[in-house]
């Protein structure tokens, strides 16, 4: 009875059914701390703030479950995101009659910087991991050249739209359902199955005539995009340009907290590294969910080292609860 | 390790055999680029390989070398495994050694000890994180990054105090024969001790054995838990003395003393010809990796080029560097 209950949970955790409801224990969770922490909460002010915090993460994250689901890793997705942000508002310079040649841009940069990475993985056949990471420094560098210190002005219009709300539920809220919408067009496409295809066993998918390197090129530029509308939506929640933004604690490397949150809010969401099992949906309240942990550290008063900590812990728990009901598999 | 039976023979000429052996030793075609590096940059600025240039590269890539000692450890042994937290790691041992040491001889060894332990007791929650709760190693190091740093900020309470001990600078810096500085001979000392460990007992021959196969090596009666976690616990101890080392180079220090050395850890193993899945590689080829890095930056620095240009020339380079041998076998054989 108990092996049968067993089995059936990790035949449900390869199908992606059992960190569904991993990271909505989690996700319910952490919402109820929140609310508990700050009795304003569930006000329109605080939604619509709470929301327009959360879709970088969000977008970041989608466009890391794509490279990942793919077979890749993305390291240098902080610093690309970073990249197409700087590009975007020194186009823009505040003039709303440019928004839309620098929304063009944000995306184009992505896609271009995605492009470029995919070709060093599926083409040079690097590891995706230390190729993206040579990337990153690529990306960065031109990142300072472009924009060295914090500057940059956002069209007024921008930033009111993005913090504004229809028929009550914010607009950022929107966009997220409408990334989701996006992503869930990706998977259903034949470029998302062959997509799992070639995370799940690429010499399979190659004998079954699924064009590998191409499809490991298109993970990089799905990628990209998806890291150039997470660009918009820093611009959008800020104001204006900083090389600096989503850098890592302490350290000056140009975009790297993005990542590693990217990469965090993936497994939390039950995508395995591996490549070919999970999904966006997953990721997207991993994203939620650590956006909303670094609030309640935040709510409950606790000074800087302390709220590190207990960041760093609150990450290594959630990951290690999803990954309790494969305990029992074989070791490591 | 080269496998003359099993060649194909083709017509065997001198620049083909030349081309499969390198094929075969990655760290000679590092080494190669290393020799080359330091050329270039004599034609840019002469005296740039000069001696006393090549002893100061070689000194500012020790303290790189030691730290990817451990990374070698963990990447060999596979199962997608990788640290990185080494850079966080070698900063918190290098503030507490300073902490405690504050610039008092006989306090050295205690200092070395705690800071050590305190290492030691991260990468042994790394590896349990790893291999009990099967953490994906690239999150649980990632993620321990965070709690590292509250640690040391609770610590220093956001303002390292104290120093290195004389005894500490003399050995790093200290010059000994042919001005070789000590830490020269500490970094001998490590690499001898590593090759040894990975080369000629159990342990080591029990780490490629994990980076090869691990499920076969469970099955032939390995201890896969233990040795993990062994793995990783000793990973942050050399990046904890590569910090402790650091700290007698510096005499002060920072916040961010060693966080920059995460990446290019990882590189170093890379370009040394270890492979990331695992099971094949060494410590000599880190040895050499970590001297390509720092000429390179070095020569970078030469060329006087702003921190922008400079990391963008340090990513192209690293591409080219790994496309030269760190490529993944074709798909269509």
């Amino acid at each position: 009875m108990i092996d049968r209950a067993v089995r059936s949970l990790t035949v449900g955790m390869r199908r992606g059914l059992v960190p569904g409801l991993t990271v909505t224990t989690l996700l319910l969770i952490t919402v109820a701390v929140n609310a508990l922490l700050a009795p304003n909460f569930f006000s329109s002010y605080s939604v619509i703030s709470n929301f327009s915090s959360f879709v970088p993460l969000v977008a970041a994250s989608i466009a890391q479950t794509i490279v990942v689901l793919g077979g890749g890793i993305d390291l240098s997705l902080g610093a690309l995101i970073t990249l197409s942000s700087v590009m975007s508002v020194v186009l823009m310079e505040g003039d709303p009659g440019r928004l839309p040649l620098a929304v063009a841009v944000a995306i184009g940069v992505g896609a271009a910087g995605g492009l470029l990475n995919g070709l060093i993985v599926a083409f040079l056949r690097l590891q995706p991991i230390v190729a993206t990471f040579a990337m990153s420094f690529v990306f960065a560098g031109i990142t300072l050249k472009v924009l060295p210190q914090p500057g940059g002005q956002v069209p007024a219009v921008m930033t009111t739209t993005y913090r504004d709300s229809v028929i009550g539920i914010p607009v950022a809220a929107l966009v997220i359902a409408g990334l989701y919408g996006l992503w869930w067009v990706v998977k259903r496409s034949t470029l998302g199955r062959h997509l799992y295809a070639v995370g799940g066993d690429e010499r399979a998918a190659y004998a079954s005539g699924v064009r590998v390197n191409q499809v490991r090129v298109m993970s990089y530029v799905l990628g990209g995009t998806f890291g150039g509308v997470a660009a918009l939506a820093i611009l959008a929640n800020t104001g204006s340009g900083d090389p600096y933004v989503g850098a890592a604690v302490g350290t000056a490397l140009i975009g790297g907290q993005t990542t590693l949150a990217s990469i965090a809010a993936v497994v939390i969401g039950g995508t395995a590294l591996r490549g070919g099992v999970g999904g966006a949906g997953g990721s997207i309240g991993g994203a939620v969910i650590l956006a909303l942990v670094s609030n309640i550290v935040f709510f409950a008063g606790i000074s800087g080292g302390y709220r590190q900590l207990i960041n760093g812990a609150i990450v290594i728990a959630a990951l290690a609860l999803t990954a309790v009901p494969a305990f029992r598999r074989s070791p490591a | 390790m080269t496998d003359e039976a099993a060649a194909p023979s083709a017509p065997s000429s001198p620049v083909r055999t030349a081309g499969r052996w390198l094929a075969d030793h990655p760290a000679a075609v590092a080494g190669i680029i290393a020799v080359a590096m330091f050329a270039a940059g004599e034609l840019l600025r002469p005296g740039f390989a000069g001696y006393g240039q090549i002893l100061n590269v070689l000194r500012v890539a020790a303290f790189l070398g030691i730290v990817a000692a451990g990374q070698t450890l963990v990447i060999l042994s596979g199962g997608e495994g990788v640290d990185l937290s080494v850079g966080k790691v070698a900063t918190l041992s290098a503030i507490i050694a300073a902490r405690t040491i504050d610039g008092g001889n006989d306090l050295m060894l205690p200092g070395l000890a705690l800071a050590l332990g305190a290492c030691a007791l991260i990468g042994l929650i790394n590896g349990l994180g790893i291999a009990f709760l099967r953490i994906p190693p690239l999150v649980m190091t990632l993620g321990m990054i965070a709690v590292v740093q509250g640690v040391i900020l609770i610590y220093t309470g956001g303002q390292p105090a104290g120093r290195a001990a004389p005894l500490m600078t003399d050995l790093v810096s200290g010059r000994t024969v042919f001005r070789i500085p000590g830490i020269l001979w500490i970094w001998a000392v490590v690499a001898v001790g590593m090759v040894v460990l990975l080369r000629r007992t159990a342990f080591g021959w029990r780490v490629h054995a994990l980076g090869t196969n691990r499920l076969a090596s469970g099955l032939s009666g390995i201890n896969v838990r233990r040795n993990v976690v062994a793995v990783y616990t000793l990973s942050s101890v050399l990046a904890g003395l590569g910090g402790f080392l650091l700290l007698g180079y510096t005499k002060t220090v920072f916040l961010n003393l060693a966080d920059g050395y995460m990446l290019p850890s990882v590189a170093a193993v890379v370009i040394g010809g270890t492979t990331l899945a695992g099971g094949v590689g060494g410590y000599p080829g880190t040895v050499v990796g970590a001297i390509v890095l720092t000429v390179l930056e070095s020569l970078l620095r030469t060329m006087q080029l702003d921190e922008a240009a400079r990391q963008i020339v340090n990513g192209i380079v690293l591409i080219l560097l790994l496309s030269a041998y760190g490529r993944q076998a074709r798909l269509r054989q």
